[in-house]
């Protein structure tokens, strides 16, 4: 027996893929046009691009595709930069300081738990939902990662040189700004990756639920209206702008892992 | 050890007395904003003992509970024999990769209207999200984990005569299966969020279906009760989760 795969050839790669798409297509084809799925429930994937399109151009519930998608990702935008903004320089500090650390954890460990989509119905007590409700829903689903990366990163650097930056003077400020800050970069960096992508995916849940525009909430009225090639529209929209999120940021990544051999 | 414990009690504790204070003995944070601890011990109990959104606090966790291991598991089967063919064959790799590629980016929040939809608020649209929410990371993590297997080590199993199934029950599947409850333990997460979410946006009994009630009703002290069973319920099963990873690879904790 020779357990050994041999690597495939791009070509042959290539015409695998193509089988594979074509083999989803058609099994989608196939069950529109054999009947076994009422075609208001299932519409083929020509006529979901085609209302993708119709969404883009004619407004629907008030706003056009790109409209909805661009609220969407304000508040997407605000909620992450907010959790960045919190979690990265609370992280640093927990582990250069131990009582921060004794503090902050237990609180944490037990927030952690609640899901995030949990703190919808106190979002939208305590914020309404405008802006603010769906903004604390991603916040809650940005911050956890994003403190246990900026934490961690921090921890594992080299102690010798927090205590060379001690010995020469430098303040609790300085030695979070200039010593653990660019030493963590590449386990924040990775921390806003994992935390954009939960941070984006909360934005769906908080919309579906609490919002009065946004990708979500067009979807939702789809739903309410069984418009599903509206919905499935939906998907495709809220799955390239998470692409595009996370491409950025692998970019941002990138140009990290260069930095840190360099460093 | 016996510090730390110490001191994360003592911050609880303290949480706790703030808690008191703020909203039972003070009354800075109104009832309407943050319930009190008197409020929510009522709450409790009115949820125990007399049932709200259609049934006891019990029954809610039965019918959540259940939903997710069900779907959990129905998935990460899926999942874990697909990652184990992709992992182990390239062209099964090739076919399947486009294909999850395209849906991987769709969070599996977003298939919830889509669920809702084709199977209503019944407990097979939840199974339908959750199976959704579970199978990508299984999927991800076994594959890697498979292919984690390193080519003298595969060499070694062939020049030792091995059978194809011995050679995937003793050497491949063990050699990922760190990988694997990896992949286990995000899609349980996974799951446990999107089916709360998906009770939020309509069910009729289960935890989330408290949330939703709660929030339509304005009542702080339900919402607070409904978010803790959410958050211990997701965390008995972490750990229940964990003590299954313990016994599955004794070897890990020599």
């Amino acid at each position: 027996m020779n357990f050994s795969d041999r690597n495939l050839g791009r070509r042959e790669v290539a015409g695998f893929a193509a089988v594979g798409v074509i083999a989803f297509l058609a099994i989608w084809y196939a069950a529109v046009w054999s009947g076994v799925t009422p075609r208001k429930f299932l519409p083929t994937p020509l006529e979901v691009l085609s209302e993708l399109y119709r969404l883009s151009v004619e407004p629907f519930v008030g706003y056009t595709l790109l409209e909805h998608l661009v609220s969407s990702f304000k508040r997407f935008f605000y909620g992450f930069s907010l959790a960045v903004t919190i979690a990265t320089p609370l992280g640093l500090l927990m582990a250069i300081s131990k009582p921060v650390r004794v503090v902050v954890s237990p609180i944490f460990e037990s927030i952690r738990f609640v899901a995030p989509i949990a703190w919808v119905p106190f979002a939208a007590l305590w914020f309404g939902t405008g802006i603010g409700g769906p903004l604390l829903v991603i916040f809650m689903g940005a911050f956890p990662p994003m403190l246990i990366n900026s934490f961690r990163g921090a921890l594992y650097v080299d102690r010798k040189y927090l205590e060379a930056a001690q010995m020469l003077g430098a303040g609790p400020v300085r030695q979070m700004t200039e010593v653990l800050l660019p030493a963590a970069a590449p386990s924040i960096v990775a921390g806003l990756r994992i935390s954009a992508g939960l941070g984006w995916q909360s934005l769906v849940g908080a919309e579906l639920i609490v919002a009065s525009s946004g990708v979500g909430y067009m979807m939702v009225k789809g739903q309410a209206g069984i418009q599903t090639a509206t919905v499935m529209s939906g998907m495709i929209a809220i799955g390239l702008v998470g692409l595009i999120i996370d491409f950025s940021l692998r970019q941002l990544e990138r140009r990290m892992g260069r930095y840190k051999e360099t460093y | 050890m016996f510090l730390r414990t110490l001191y994360s009690g003592s911050v609880l504790i303290l949480l706790v007395l703030a808690w008191f204070a703020l909203t039972q003995w003070t009354g800075v944070i109104s009832g309407a904003r943050f319930p009190s601890p008197k409020e929510t011990i009522d709450a409790l109990r009115i949820i125990f003992l007399d049932g709200y959104s259609n049934g006891r606090l019990h029954e809610h966790v039965l019918q959540s509970v259940l939903l997710v291991t069900m779907g959990f598991a129905v998935s990460s089967a899926f999942g874990v024999v697909t990652g184990i063919l992709m992992g182990a064959n390239k062209k099964v790799e090739a076919v399947i990769n486009p294909i999850f590629s395209l849906l991987r980016p769709i969070p599996p929040l977003a298939w919830i209207p889509l669920a809702i939809v084709w199977l209503g608020l019944e407990n097979s649209a939840k199974i339908l999200v959750i199976f959704v929410a579970a199978y990508v990371p299984c999927v991800i993590n076994t594959f890697a984990g498979i292919r984690s297997l390193e080519v003298p080590q595969r060499e070694a199993a062939a020049m030792l005569g091995l059978s194809q199934p011995v050679y995937y029950l003793e050497v491949l599947i063990p050699a990922a299966l760190p990988m694997i409850f990896t992949g286990l333990r995000l899609s349980l997460q996974a799951s446990w969020t999107t089916l709360v979410a998906s009770e939020l946006v309509g069910a009729m009994r289960g935890l989330g279906s408290i949330l939703n009630q709660a929030s339509q009703d304005i009542l702080p002290p339900m919402i607070l009760v409904g978010m803790v069973s959410v958050a211990l319920c997701g965390w008995i099963m972490t750990q229940g989760l964990g003590f299954i990873e313990r016994r599955a690879m004794p070897w890990r904790s020599l």
